[in-house]
């Protein structure tokens, strides 16, 4: 079998008391869409936080493309092909959308500090090239019309699109998107699932997410794992997961919690 | 109202986007060279102290206003430059190589402050500027030997390599000379990546890092070049005033940079300039005005400290954006005439950020 992308081995981290993330094993193959579902608190967002080395795991390693993650330092996450987008929405707000989008070609900068200063030919030239490649992601999100605003005056849904166009800003490997269709309406949703499948099959991108759009998720994943209070419940295809009966449990309550309600009701 | 037609992308990162920046920047800086023969000497230096508070205000707002980190300490840079200056000039030293040695020295000490502010943030900050600032005043105050102590030191007339600039009107345009070399310097940081480094560090570190920006390196050449601002202007400060004593670089000397661009418009290069015509025109208003208020007022001491509070207060209240925000208004409302609404410039509400990392 081909190498994982990425892959994780018993990942564990510690909050005090609270083991956020326990034990957690999964490995995310080239050219997948692997998505990460779970009720509130199970540990999604920290799974991403330690990929993006936020935070450093307390026990368990992190491996991509031969690499181990957890020696990394944060802001060279990026720079080895690993970009993410944030649950709140994390953009750099009194700059405008253009702006923001060559921010995320930070990593791909061809000029030093003093031929900016005099600003020679070649930062030109550089400048210029940052601006095609940003353009490139415009056109592909179809943000032409919001470029030159700022970020700070956007309505939420297009700030979403600004944060994925970011994220492809940096030439990916890997994308984590973190709820990407939270806080969007139906059609929103809809264009962000068409979104994530073309990253996928035109870009050629792996993408790893986390959802709670049951719809989305089955539309577009092609691997799913569900975690509950950190751990691991089950890894498979959509209909797989949806139907293992401890993701049911996990998301419902068992049928014995159900019956004594029912018991308690009449 | 201009409507600009683009047709290619250096069109966009180009420093002068249309004919008319061309024709008013161009008119400015042409005022600006035949000053010395327009304006009486005594305007002549006002206008020499508003460069050299634009370079240093280009600095502090390069740091405050587009890195978010608040150093209340500036002074220090100053008096570092100043001192530097004073006692390579009086050394000798021809006037590029103090100067650059004065920025240089401001930098690496702009460097050890920048430390903190790896670790600690906003308010804590200042804070620890604060401290550093009465060190640093402190430190002029005690070391007689090189500075003269509390009594202060004399600063000769810049030399450069045997011109002596001795007159106002040298000097002033040796001054001009600096700041339009500093601006452009700063205005070409900001449209390239370092630029954009440092504004995304001030939105929001977390993203930041995640698009791979280095936030130790950055903020720490963040408070280099602002410290290297600082002292170059500290250094003509010195060579304008012929005299420098540590009381002219302490904490009331820092908070007026900070007042400043927070006056002139936090997050952008005009407002560093409008700033320091601010700074410098408002004692000369005050004092006009004086005259025609009662005594009681009129004369009653700190009435300066009182108005700067009060203007201070107003533009955090009613204009943030500080006077470069305000112009901008104006001008969009001759722009669009007569179209202008009052909303236009309202943002919308900033969506939740309770849960943002931190």
């Amino acid at each position: 079998m081909e190498k994982p992308l990425l892959s994780t081995q018993n990942l564990s981290l510690r909050f005090g008391g609270v083991l956020a993330v326990n034990q957690v094993t999964f490995d995310v193959r080239q050219g997948e869409i692997f998505t990460l579902i779970g009720p509130n608190g199970a540990g999604k967002t920290t799974v991403f936080n330690l990929i993006s080395r936020i935070y450093s795991p307390t026990a368990g390693e992190i491996h991509y493309l031969g690499r181990t993650l957890t020696d990394q330092p944060p802001h060279n996450i990026a720079a080895l092909g690993i970009a993410r987008t944030f649950q709140n929405i994390e953009l750099f707000e009194h700059a405008s959308v253009l702006h923001n989008l060559l921010i995320g070609g930070h990593t791909h900068r061809k000029s030093g500090f003093w031929g900016e200063v005099f600003f020679t030919r070649k930062t030109m030239a550089a400048e210029v090239e940052a601006r095609e490649k940003a353009e490139k992601v415009i056109d592909f999100l179809q943000l032409q019309h919001h470029r030159d605003s700022m970020v700070a005056g956007l309505p939420y849904g297009v700030r979403k699109v600004v944060e994925l166009g970011r994220a492809l800003c940096t030439e990916p490997k890997l994308l984590l998107l973190d709820e990407p269709s939270s806080g969007l309406n139906v059609e929103e949703t809809d264009d962000m699932a068409f979104w994530i499948a073309d990253i996928k099959n035109e870009l050629g991108i792996t993408v790893l997410m986390v959802e709670h759009d049951m719809s989305l998720v089955s539309k577009v994943s092609d691997r799913v794992v569900a975690m509950a209070q950190g751990a691991v419940l089950a890894i498979g295809t959509p209909r797989e997961v949806q139907n293992d009966p401890r993701v049911i449990e996990a998301y419902l309550g068992s049928v014995d919690d159900v019956s004594s309600l029912r018991r308690a009701a009449s | 109202m201009r409507f600009i037609f683009k047709t290619d992308y250096a069109q966009d990162i180009r420093l002068a986007k249309h004919g008319g920046h061309v024709f008013w920047y161009g008119l400015l800086v042409l005022l600006l060279l035949a000053a010395p023969w327009l304006v009486p000497e005594y305007w002549l230096a006002q206008l020499t102290f508003i460069l050299i508070y634009g370079i240093a205000g280009l600095g502090l707002m390069l740091l405050s206003g587009f890195t978010g980190q608040f150093s209340i300490g500036h002074a220090a840079f100053l008096g570092v430059g100043a001192y530097t200056q004073a006692v390579m000039t009086n050394m000798g030293l021809p006037f590029p190589f103090a100067l650059a040695l004065a920025g240089l020295l401001s930098a690496a000490v702009g460097v050890v402050v920048g430390l903190p502010a790896l670790r600690v943030k906003g308010i804590y900050l200042g804070i620890a500027t604060i401290a550093f600032g009465f060190i640093v005043e402190e430190g002029f105050a005690r070391w007689d030997s090189v500075t003269g102590g509390n009594a202060g030191m004399r600063v000769k007339a810049p030399d450069i390599f045997g011109w002596s600039l001795g007159s106002a009107e040298e000097f002033y345009l040796l001054c001009l000379v600096i700041t339009v070399a500093a601006t452009l310097g700063i205005l070409n940081l900001l449209r390239s990546s370092t630029g954009r480094a440092f504004v995304a560090i001030r939105d929001s570190e977390i993203s930041a890092q995640s698009m791979g920006i280095h936030l130790a390196r950055y903020k720490t050449l963040s408070f280099a070049i602002s410290a290297a601002l600082a002292g170059f202007a500290g250094a003509l400060y010195a060579h304008k005033l012929h005299f420098i004593s540590p009381d002219q670089f302490n904490i009331l000397q820092s908070i007026d940079l900070l007042l400043m661009v927070v006056i002139g418009g936090l997050g952008s290069v005009h407002g560093a300039f409008l700033g320091a015509v601010f700074l410098i025109a408002m004692p000369q208003l005050i004092s006009l005005t004086k005259g025609y208020l009662p005594d009681a007022i009129g004369q009653a001491p700190g009435l300066q400290g009182l108005v700067y509070g009060l203007v201070l207060i107003a533009f955090v209240l009613f204009e943030p954006q500080g006077l470069y925000g305000r112009w901008l208004k104006v001008r969009t409302y001759l722009q669009t005439f007569p179209f202008y609404r009052k909303g236009m410039f309202k943002r919308q509400k900033s969506f939740q950020k309770s849960d943002r990392l931190r």
